[in-house]
């Protein structure tokens, strides 16, 4: 049986499959499946069963969230599917692999997500410096469309299906489902408030469901093999396989396919290739610049969800950051707030002043201009920017290793203070 | 002192160019795929940019009055989006990675080498009108870190060596 569904048809040394390849190698083997008989509600309950969760970085029950889409009469009957592939959390690198290594993949997920809202219009929002995934996925959509996978009566099943890829114009922001709505009717990418949630009012005011890319490329898999094949992949709590990545020092960097619950040891020392010479695991961020830092003792933590939460962090993209002991710890939290304070969208004000209040002590501590008192500061932010205080979750997001971090790398920040400059330089 | 009002409904409709065939037929490609004019107006932003390189005042009342909308509004969302620019750039734009990967495998010492070789900081744009270097979020190809985009070419583990090799390639490119 297949154990790398989502990887199975990539090879980076040559381009991706085009359609005839991507037919022998079972392709679009879902929709026939989908074509014999299964109902969108069928298909809903098989995505439920199956215990897929959003891998964009919140990990929300995928079945879940569409079963908030209002069905049968009396509902709108435009209704839309948009794709979130605007990849652009610091140190994530895995939606890139799936959109320019195997493009009919996420079509024939689209296919399966839209036919279960009965949405017959589809936007990919591709982030615009993606350019060689937005060549793949338009050469890929103009072959589905002539094999008649997309377009009018899919497969006999009556249903319609349009797919137009979106390429965006920047900013951080978009990646938040309401911004990128927003985005995509061309206004300022501000968050909208919630509820009402895009599944009941979302894009031009229409029942709307935003998945991640790799959410999206679950779904073939799911349908074309069941939920028991779904449920045979994993080694831990959490279904299925998930990309994996590793960036920072250690010796091959790269992304995988692995199943979840894996311990994250076996990510970094076997994946990963250990620590470059002379160099030792200080911490890391596991999923991207909006996680909390962990130690070199949860490795032997799984890569789950849950377990990870249990740890104080999210698994969230499932991307690590590694910090080596020769790296400046405070030197990378600055790096993230700089980040934070730059891609605030400036509607609300906690995040809009404090953000950048946040950033500009960094670089006084980095220019040993320090004090006591500025550490204070850093650990009030934690609070005023936490979850609940402001407008949607990007500068929460920065709190993760904002107060991980003062709480690990105390010494280090009292150091820049003591010593009035970095003492790693 | 004068406050320069590009959204004056008094100066709009004069100040604004001609948009060329191309564009509009580029732009009335893009209104058969979105239902709103409104949403239009970001393409065709971009498909301005394209063709012209930037986006100039008089390039965003074309569009507001062809697609019939707020000039106030276009440029609001012309502000917000780093990748629409409303200043001249060179003719290749540099959209660096200065996110936390690329900051771990050293991309000060990369930026501070096209400072020094370029002459040009964040923002800046050669003499010889060649190069723009920008700051960009995370370009998601951190296990190659350091990364920048050059145009629509990305390079990846850059060193100062590579950098003065890509400089270098870019400006014979052009010449031949």
């Amino acid at each position: 049986m297949v154990s790398n569904p989502l990887t199975r048809n990539i090879d980076m040394s040559r381009g991706p499959m085009d359609i005839a390849a991507y037919e022998g190698a079972d392709g679009y083997k879902s929709l026939k499946t989908i074509a014999a008989g299964m109902s969108p509600q069928d298909v809903l309950q098989q995505v439920k069963d199956s215990g897929l969760k959003g891998r964009g970085g919140a990990g929300f029950p995928t079945g879940l969230k569409w079963s908030f889409v209002p069905m049968g009469e009396n509902t709108p009957t435009e209704k839309y599917l948009v794709v979130n592939a605007d990849e652009m959390e610091p140190g994530t690198f895995k939606d890139r692999l799936l959109l320019e290594g195997d493009p009919h993949l996420l079509i024939e997920g689209m296919i399966i997500a839209a036919f279960t809202i009965q949405a017959s219009k589809a936007y990919i929002f591709l982030r615009g410096e993606y350019v060689v995934a937005e060549r793949a996925l338009n050469k890929a959509i103009a072959e589905a469309v002539s094999k008649a996978y997309l377009g009018k009566n899919i497969q006999g099943t009556g249903f319609d299906l349009d797919i137009v890829v979106h390429t965006s114009a920047g900013r951080y922001i978009c990646g938040e489902e309401t911004a990128l709505l927003n985005a995509l009717e061309g206004k300022r990418a501000n968050p909208r408030a919630k509820p009402p949630f895009p599944q009941v009012s979302g894009l031009w005011g229409k029942p709307t469901i935003v998945n991640n890319v790799e959410t999206i490329c679950n779904l073939p898999g799911i349908i074309a093999w069941g939920v028991d094949w779904y449920h045979g992949l994993t080694r831990g709590s959490d279904h299925g396989t998930k990309l994996f990545g590793i960036s920072g020092k250690v010796k091959t960097p790269g992304c995988w396919e692995l199943p979840l619950g894996l311990p994250i040891r076996q990510l970094v020392e076997e994946y990963g290739g250990g620590m470059c010479a002379g160099l030792e695991l200080r911490a890391f961020l596991p999923g991207g610049g909006s996680t909390d830092f962990m130690l070199p003792e949860h490795l032997d933590i799984t890569l789950d969800y849950e377990e990870i939460a249990k740890a104080g962090s999210r698994l969230a993209t499932g991307t690590m950051i590694i910090l080596d002991n020769k790296t400046c710890p405070v030197g990378m939290i600055g790096n993230l707030m700089k980040f934070f304070a730059h891609e605030s969208c400036g509607f609300c004000t906690p995040c809009r002043d404090g953000l950048p209040w946040v950033d500009s002590i960094f670089r006084e501590l980095e220019d040993g201009k320090g004090s006591q008192k500025d550490i204070q500061i850093l650990h009030e932010h934690v609070d005023y920017l936490g979850p609940g205080r402001t407008f949607c979750a990007l500068a929460p997001g920065a709190t993760a290793p904002l107060g991980s971090g003062l709480k690990y790398f105390e010494e280090d920040f009292q150091q820049h203070i003591t010593d009035k400059c970095c003492p790693y330089r | 002192m004068s406050i320069k009002v590009i959204a004056s409904t008094a100066s709009t409709a004069s100040k604004a160019r001609q948009l060329s065939a191309e564009e509009i037929a580029e732009i009335e490609h893009e209104m058969t795929l979105y239902p709103d004019k409104k949403a239009v107006g970001l393409e065709a932003l971009k498909i301005v940019q394209k063709h012209q390189g930037w986006v100039s005042d008089e390039s965003l009342l074309a569009i507001a009055k062809f697609l019939d909308l707020s000039p106030a509004e276009l440029e609001g969302v012309a502000t917000f989006f780093n990748l629409v620019f409303r200043q001249p750039v060179g003719e290749n734009v540099i959209l660096f990675c200065d996110s936390v990967s690329c900051w771990i495998m050293g991309c000060e010492k990369m930026k501070s080498h096209i400072q020094n070789s370029l002459g040009i900081d964040y923002g800046e744009t050669t003499e010889d009108g060649k190069f723009t270097l920008i700051p960009v979020p995370c370009l998601g190809d951190c296990d190659r870190a350091p990364v920048m985009m050059v145009g629509e070419e990305l390079h990846r583990n850059l060193t100062p060596d590579s950098i003065d090799e890509i400089v270098k390639n870019v400006r014979n490119k052009q010449v031949n």
